[in-house]
């Protein structure tokens, strides 16, 4: 009987060391690919927000005014809430991983876009399914214009990104002022709507999906190309790069162009949530937000290895950060300094300092103490 | 051949004082009213495009005007501006000053040379000795004019969503003070009381986390139309019914003219604007050759109810297109 239990206690151990390895091992491979910071503030998000009220993830279902049966409740706020986010995230993930900095005019270019695709649908005496996709198309081709502009500046006379996009920053709203002239415009028109908030039948946002294709395009780019390879190689070092036959101006171009196409998207996703064009407020601030989402999601803000998939769910968790303190009623003129806050602990929680911490602790947890006050003894 | 030479220059002279005095005759004669207007470019808002266009069709030629006029949002460059058109000779120069300071010197210098000074929109820091009037906004009343509508509806209880614009622009502050009142005297009930900064997604949003969490709200008070739109928004995505016999009163601010025609569709209460047009004020006031007992003149501030609004009131007070 005492052997049995001596037997049964051993085996217990062991499962539990294994158990404990394995959680390590996962740890650590998350850890080392960078997506363990956007991971875990996601799940602190979710912990707190069930503890504070365990309703708040309820998912409904009710009619809209249009007659549609769509799904409603926080969590589908949130997703639906970070769509123009999380496409600027996956451009701005490309162009800092490139070139080393951050384009901080996707703001003011989206206001463009969006101008640019109003004008067109205001152009057209009916709109049409036909009208939508020229509009889109033509908002696409200026947000790449500019976005040539600003890679051109980047690329070839190897300004500062951030610099180089400051420029737009500052004159971008106006150029969006002079497309469509001052008030308000408004188009209004079932397509419109459509994509903004539901299709008929369908109860997900629209912007939901729209994402979902954005993420599924990027996946094929990278699954068919050799984008991400070369987009690595020009971000780690440029020179060599080119010394093994890879243009890598031509990278750094691409990549602020591709970022033109998510920030016409955006635009025109933010012109059909409402289905009105206001130049000076469209996606106000969320240049920030998307270098935000980029430095959540694991990746290094200096270039070189880029992770897609983290910078999405750093836009997420930046949006659950949001409507969480809306939830709690927090005053939107403090809202900016709450959410300081948690970035700046998540980043310190990302810094490599910390992480190198973190990361002997991790091994120690791996392969138990033993090793690790041997290796004590040797120093 | 001195002859000819005498007769020529006599000639000569003839011809000028002949086109002198036709000059003379055409300036007496046109009896058309000098204005030099000095305003905000029309890009800075669609308030401010209004009032340019206002500025442009009362003081037309066909109404007796002779108008120019000069735009910027520096105040130095209003300065120099006012000056020349001073040296220019206008007799009458309308001002809405970028700034409210550094004006004394050029309304003295209008003052010695006759120019009679006319304050629109904004105040400036002067003697009112220096200026005829000052036909302006008041913010605070325009937010008064507003409540006291939404009063007028005698709910049963009234629980408000209050969405503000840019904290600490004037017409949020007016507009937020007389609903502020109502809530410190618990007529009315703040279910919550958010900035949006003018943007509409972010007033979308707020609407949205307020539905999302249960609580119950029947107004929504926005402190301009886009903000109101993102709010209507987030009901219809929610299935909550709005405007006239909805179970929502809507109430936006600016007047523009697509929201003006939300409600004439019913669609929204009430839209309440700090009106851009003092044009026709000054006209009179210049027309009549008084000077008003008090100076400042408070121009009527417009609000339209959903019931009573008409196409008519769209194309007259509606702003944009």
């Amino acid at each position: 009987m005492k052997e049995k239990m001596k037997a049964f206690f051993a085996a217990f151990l062991r499962l539990c060391k294994r158990i404990g390895a394995f959680f390590g091992r996962v740890c650590k491979n998350l850890m080392d690919g960078g997506m363990a910071i956007p991971i875990i503030a996601l799940l602190l998000l979710v912990v707190f927000n069930l503890i504070r009220d365990p309703g708040f993830f309820g998912i409904g279902i009710q009619h809209n005014n249009d007659g549609n049966v769509v799904l409603a409740g926080n969590i589908i706020s949130i997703i639906n809430g970070a769509s123009e986010l999380a496409i600027l995230a996956m451009g701005m993930t490309l162009v800092t991983a490139a070139c080393g900095g951050q384009d901080i005019s996707v703001g003011a270019a989206a206001a463009i876009a969006g101008s640019a695709f109003v004008k067109v649908l205001k152009a057209s005496s009916s709109i049409s399914g036909g009208t939508v996709v020229l509009a889109f198309v033509c908002s696409c081709i200026v947000a790449m214009i500019f976005a040539a502009f600003n890679g051109t500046l980047v690329a070839v006379f190897k300004i500062q990104p951030m610099i180089a996009t400051l420029i737009l920053y500052t004159c971008g709203r106006s150029i969006a002022y002079w497309i469509n002239g001052g008030a308000t415009p408004t188009v209004s028109s079932p397509i419109i709507s459509g994509i903004g908030s539901f299709i008929p039948g369908i109860p997900v946002p629209t912007p939901v999906i729209i994402v979902a294709i954005m993420t599924i395009l990027f996946g094929l780019l990278f699954r068919f190309t050799s984008l991400r390879l070369f987009t690595q190689s020009v971000g780690v070092n440029g020179s060599a790069a080119r010394l093994n036959g890879i243009n890598s101006t031509f990278i750094k171009l691409l990549s602020f162009i591709i970022l033109g196409v998510c920030v016409s998207v955006a635009g025109c996703i933010g012109v059909s949530r409402l289905g009105l064009i206001n130049h000076e407020t469209l996606l106000i601030d969320i240049e920030m937000d998307a270098i935000l989402a980029v430095a959540i999601g694991g990746n290094s803000l200096g270039g070189g290895r880029f992770r897609i998939s983290g910078s999405i769910i750093g836009a997420y968790v930046i949006q659950m950060l949001t409507i969480t303190l809306y939830a709690m009623r927090v005053s939107s003129t403090d809202v900016k300094a709450y959410k300081a806050i948690v970035i700046i602990l998540l980043v310190v929680i990302g810094s490599p300092v910390v992480k190198e911490k973190f990361g002997k602790f991790m091994t120690r947890l791996v392969h138990g103490r033993k090793r690790v006050s041997a290796k004590g003894a040797e120093e | 051949m001195r002859k000819y030479r005498s007769l020529l220059l006599v000639g000569l002279l003839v011809v000028a004082s002949l086109f002198v005095l036709t000059a003379c005759g055409k300036d007496k004669g046109d009896g058309k009213i000098k204005i030099g207007v000095v305003n905000n470019p029309p890009s800075e808002s669609g308030y401010r495009e209004a009032n340019v266009k206002d500025m442009e069709k009362v003081f037309s030629e066909a109404n007796g005007y002779d108008l120019k006029t000069f735009y910027s949002d520096k105040n130095d460059d209003q300065l120099q501006a006012a000056k020349g058109f001073i040296t220019d000779g206008v007799d009458y120069l309308l001002i809405s000053a970028a700034e409210t300071t550094g004006w004394d010197d050029v309304l003295k210098e209008a003052k010695e040379a006759g120019v009679k000074v006319y304050l629109f929109d904004r105040k400036i820091n002067v003697s009112e000795s220096l200026y005829e009037a000052a036909v302006i906004s008041d913010m605070a009343k325009e937010g008064e004019t507003a409540v006291n509508w939404l009063l007028a509806q005698n709910l049963p209880e009234y629980k408000v969503i209050h969405i503000q614009g840019a904290m600490g622009s004037d017409a949020q502050i007016g507009r937020t003070g007389a609903l502020d009142a109502q809530f410190a005297s618990g007529k009315m009930k703040k279910v919550v009381q958010q900035t949006a900064g003018w943007d509409e997604a972010e007033a979308k949003k707020i609407v949205e986390s307020v539905i999302n969490s249960g609580e119950d709200f029947n107004v929504i008070y926005a402190e301009n139309d886009g903000m109101a739109k993102g709010a209507v928004a987030a009901l219809d995505e929610a299935g909550i019914t709005h405007g006239v016999d909805g179970k929502v009163i809507v109430i936006g601010f600016d007047c523009n003219k697509w929201a003006l025609r939300e409600l004439l569709a019913k669609k929204w209460n009430y839209d309440g604007q700090c009106s851009p047009f003092q044009a026709q004020i000054i006209s009179d006031l210049i027309k009549s050759g008084k000077t008003p007992a008090n100076k400042i003149i408070i121009n009527e501030e417009k609000g339209f109810d959903a019931t009573t609004i008409t196409q008519s009131d769209i194309d007259t007070y509606g702003l944009g297109e």
